[in-house]
C-alpha cells in the first residue's frame, strides 16, 4: 500500500471512511455479477436461492443479444480507428506547429467531452435530420467518434509534448525522409500513447448510452439493449449476464490502458 | 597546419550573403564565409549572435531568407536535410529512446537499407572508435552523459558525412569532463578527416579546438580567424571582450599608451608590473599607477591598478606562490609597462 511506504499508517476512522467508500463503489458491481448465476429468474432475492450457469447459454442462445453484441462491437472497433486516425493527426497538428486559431482547435477537439452527451446528442441528430442522412450503423461511429477523438487526441498529445522535437531532426538528418521518419521515429514514440487511447475510446464507445439513443435509429447497441430490458424485463439473470460481459470488455482495456501508459512514464522522463 | 584560406581547393561549405529572419527578428545578417575541406571550425557567440541559425541552415534545418548557401560547391537552396552530406551532433544528443545504442549508431544505414550484418559490423567499429565497445544493446537511458555523447557522435559519423555540425555538444557535461572530451573531439577529427562546424558560446573551447574561428554578434560575423589571429588581433571591441578579457581604452589613457587617440584593446596579461622608478626600454608605453584590488585565481593574480584617465587589469603568473606578491598590496604605488605592439588598435565603429 502506498501509505505504508510513507512510514505513518492511517488512523482508524480514515481506514473505516476508505472501505466505506470502497465499498459503496463496489457492492453494487459484486451484486450484479452474482445475480448472473441466480437460479430464480423472476426477482432479486438476496441471498441467492441457488446457483446455475444457465443464464449463460440462454444469454448466448438469444438472437437479440447477440446481434446487439456485434453492433457494439463493431461501432467500437470503427469508431476507435476513426479516432486513432484523426485524434493523431490532430495532436501532431497542434504539437508541431504554431497556426491561427490553434488554441481554439484544441478547444473545440475537447469539447464534446466536456459537453452533457445529451447536448451532443440533440445536437447531432439535428443535424443528421438537417442534412437528410437516416440513422445507420454509421450515425452510431459518427455520435461515438466526437468522443473517441478526444480521448486519443489528449493522449497523444500529452505524449508529443514530452517528445524531443530534435528526435525528428536527427531523424531527417541522418537521411531518413518524412514517410520513414514517421515509421521508425514518430510511431514507436507514440505507440503506446496511442494504444492506451485507442482501449480508452472503445470502452467509452462500448458502454456509451446517451449518443448512441439519438443517432442509432432502430438498432440497438449492448447499451441500448440492456435500457430496454431494464423497462420490460424477461429473464432478470440474463441482463446481468450481459452486464458482466460488458464489465469484463471494458475493464480489460482500461487496465491495459492504464499500465501501457504508467510503464512508459519512466523511460519518457528519463530521456528528456 | 591546413591552410586557412580556402585557396583553389572547392570549400567544404561557403555562405554568399545568407540572411535569415524569423517575422520581424534577424537573426542572421547578409553572413558570408567559406570553410575549407577537413578544417576544424568553431562558430562562436553569445546567445541569439546566430550562430545556432547558421549551424541549422547548414543542416536543411532552416532555409535562407536571402543569400545562397553551397556545400562542396553544390547549391543547396532547397535540398531537404535527409539529402545533404551532412549530420549532425545536436545539444541534447537527440538519441531515439525507443532504441538500443547499437540501433540508434544504425540508424543512418537502417534507412539506406544496408544488410543486417553489414550494418551491425560498421556499428561495432563505430562504438569501438568512441570507446563504447560492448554497450550495443543498452538504452540511452541508461548511458551517462558523457557516453551518450559518443554515442551521438558515432550515430553522425557512422555514414562517413563529409560535413559534421556539432551544436555546443559538450554543454551538458561537467567542467572535467567536458575538456577530456574537447581532447577527444579534435584527436578524432584528425583522424577521420571530417570537416567539423563546431558551435560554442565558450571562448576557451573555441581557442582550444579550432583551426579558425567566427565570432558571431547581432547575426553578423564581427571577425574570422585562426585562435591566435582572433585573440591578439581582435577587430572590435566585442571581440576583444568576447575572447578571453581585455581592457578597452580610450580618450587619454589611449594618446597615452597607443600614441595615437583612438581605441584600444590590452590584453591583462601583456601589462608587466614594475618599480616606479624602473627604466622604459624602447617600444613599449609605460604609465604610473596605484593598485586598487588584486584577486587570487591560483595559477595567476589579477590586479587593478588605478591610472590616470581610468583603471587597467593587470594578470601575473603566480610565481611565487601566496595570495599577493610583494609590493602589489592594495595601495602600493607602481609602474605598468606594456609594448606597444601589444596595443591594439580596433575599428572606430566597433561596440
Amino acid at each position: 500500500m502506498p501509505s505504508d511506504r510513507h512510514g505513518a499508517r492511517p488512523g482508524i476512522a480514515l481506514r473505516t471512511a476508505a472501505l466505506g467508500g470502497m465499498l459503496f463503489l463496489h457492492v453494487p458491481i459484486a451484486i450484479i455479477v452474482l445475480y448472473a448465476f441466480s437460479s430464480e429468474s423472476k426477482s432479486f432475492v438476496f441471498p441467492i436461492p441457488g446457483f446455475t450457469l444457465k443464464w449463460f447459454g440462454v444469454a448466448f442462445q438469444r438472437p437479440d443479444i447477440r446481434e446487439a453484441l456485434l453492433l457494439s462491437l463493431q461501432v467500437a472497433a470503427v469508431s476507435t480507428i476513426v479516432a486513432m486516425i484523426l485524434g493523431t493527426l490532430a495532436a501532431a497538428a497542434v504539437w508541431r506547429s504554431r497556426f491561427f486559431g490553434r488554441e481554439a482547435v484544441s478547444l473545440l477537439l475537447i469539447l464534446p467531452i466536456a459537453l452533457p452527451g445529451i447536448i451532443t446528442g440533440i445536437a447531432l441528430r439535428a443535424a443528421l435530420n438537417l442534412a437528410e442522412i437516416p440513422f445507420s450503423f454509421w450515425t452510431i461511429v459518427i455520435g461515438h467518434a466526437t468522443f473517441c477523438i478526444v480521448v486519443v487526441y489528449n493522449n497523444v498529445l500529452a505524449r508529443f509534448r514530452r517528445t524531443n522535437r530534435a528526435l525528428i531532426e536527427a531523424s531527417m538528418d541522418l537521411g531518413a525522409d518524412g514517410f520513414q521518419t514517421l515509421r521508425h521515429v514518430i510511431l514507436p514514440n507514440i505507440a503506446t500513447a496511442l494504444l492506451a487511447g485507442g482501449m480508452l475510446a472503445f470502452a467509452l464507445s462500448f458502454d456509451e448510452v446517451i449518443v448512441t439513443t439519438f443517432t442509432a435509429g432502430q438498432q440497438s447497441t449492448l447499451p441500448i439493449w440492456m435500457l430496454s430490458e431494464l423497462v420490460r424485463p424477461r429473464e432478470r439473470p440474463v441482463t446481468n449476464v450481459v452486464a458482466v460481459f460488458v464489465i469484463a470488455v471494458t475493464f480489460v482495456p482500461i487496465v491495459l490502458a492504464f499500465r501501457l501508459t504508467r510503464d512508459t512514464q519512466d523511460v519518457a522522463g528519463s530521456t528528456k | 597546419m591546413r591552410s586557412t584560406t580556402a585557396g583553389a581547393a572547392t570549400p567544404a561549405v561557403a555562405f554568399h550573403s545568407v540572411s535569415r529572419s524569423f517575422g520581424d527578428v534577424l537573426a542572421v545578417r547578409e553572413v558570408s564565409f567559406e570553410i575549407a575541406d577537413g578544417e576544424f571550425f568553431a562558430m562562436l557567440g553569445p546567445s541569439g549572435s546566430g550562430k545556432t541559425t547558421c549551424l541549422r541552415l547548414i543542416a536543411g534545418f532552416e532555409q535562407p531568407s536571402g543569400g545562397r548557401i553551397e556545400i562542396h560547391g553544390d547549391d543547396v537552396s532547397g535540398t531537404p536535410p535527409y539529402a545533404r552530406d551532412v549530420t549532425t551532433v545536436f545539444q541534447d544528443y537527440a538519441l531515439f529512446p525507443h532504441m538500443s545504442v547499437g540501433e540508434n549508431v544504425e540508424y543512418a544505414l537502417m534507412i539506406r537499407k544496408v544488410a543486417k550484418a553489414e550494418r551491425r559490423r560498421r556499428a561495432g567499429e563505430m562504438l569501438e572508435l568512441v570507446r563504447l565497445a560492448g554497450l550495443y544493446d543498452r538504452k540511452p537511458a541508461q548511458l551517462s552523459g558523457g557516453q551518450r555523447q559518443r554515442v551521438a557522435l558515432a550515430r553522425a559519423l557512422i555514414n562517413r558525412p563529409r560535413v559534421l555540425l556539432l551544436d555546443e555538444p559538450l554543454g551538458a557535461l561537467d567542467l572535467k569532463l567536458r575538456e577530456q572530451m574537447q581532447l577527444e573531439l579534435k584527436s578524432l577529427q584528425r583522424s577521420v578527416g571530417i570537416t567539423f562546424v563546431y558551435v560554442t558560446h565558450d571562448q576557451g573551447e573555441a581557442l582550444a579546438m579550432s583551426d579558425r574561428l567566427a565570432v558571431f554578434n547581432h547575426g553578423r560575423i564581427e571577425q574570422i580567424g585562426s585562435p591566435a589571429d582572433v585573440y591578439d588581433h581582435p577587430a572590435s571591441a566585442f571581440v576583444a571582450g568576447f575572447v578571453g578579457q581585455t581592457n578597452l581604452v580610450e580618450g587619454y589613457l589611449a594618446q597615452r599608451l597607443g600614441g595615437f587617440p583612438g581605441n584600444y584593446a590590452i590584453r591583462p596579461e601583456r601589462i608587466r608590473i614594475v618599480a616606479p622608478d624602473a627604466p622604459v626600454e624602447p617600444g613599449w608605453a609605460c604609465i604610473d599607477g596605484t593598485v586598487v584590488s588584486t584577486t587570487y585565481l591560483g595559477a595567476s593574480v589579477r590586479v587593478q591598478v588605478a591610472v590616470e584617465g581610468g583603471e587597467l587589469a593587470v594578470i601575473e603568473q603566480n610565481l611565487d606562490g601566496g595570495p599577493t606578491r610583494a609590493g602589489r598590496g592594495p595601495g602600493a604605488v607602481v609602474q605598468l609597462q606594456v609594448e606597444r605592439r601589444h596595443v591594439q588598435a580596433l575599428a572606430a565603429s566597433a561596440g
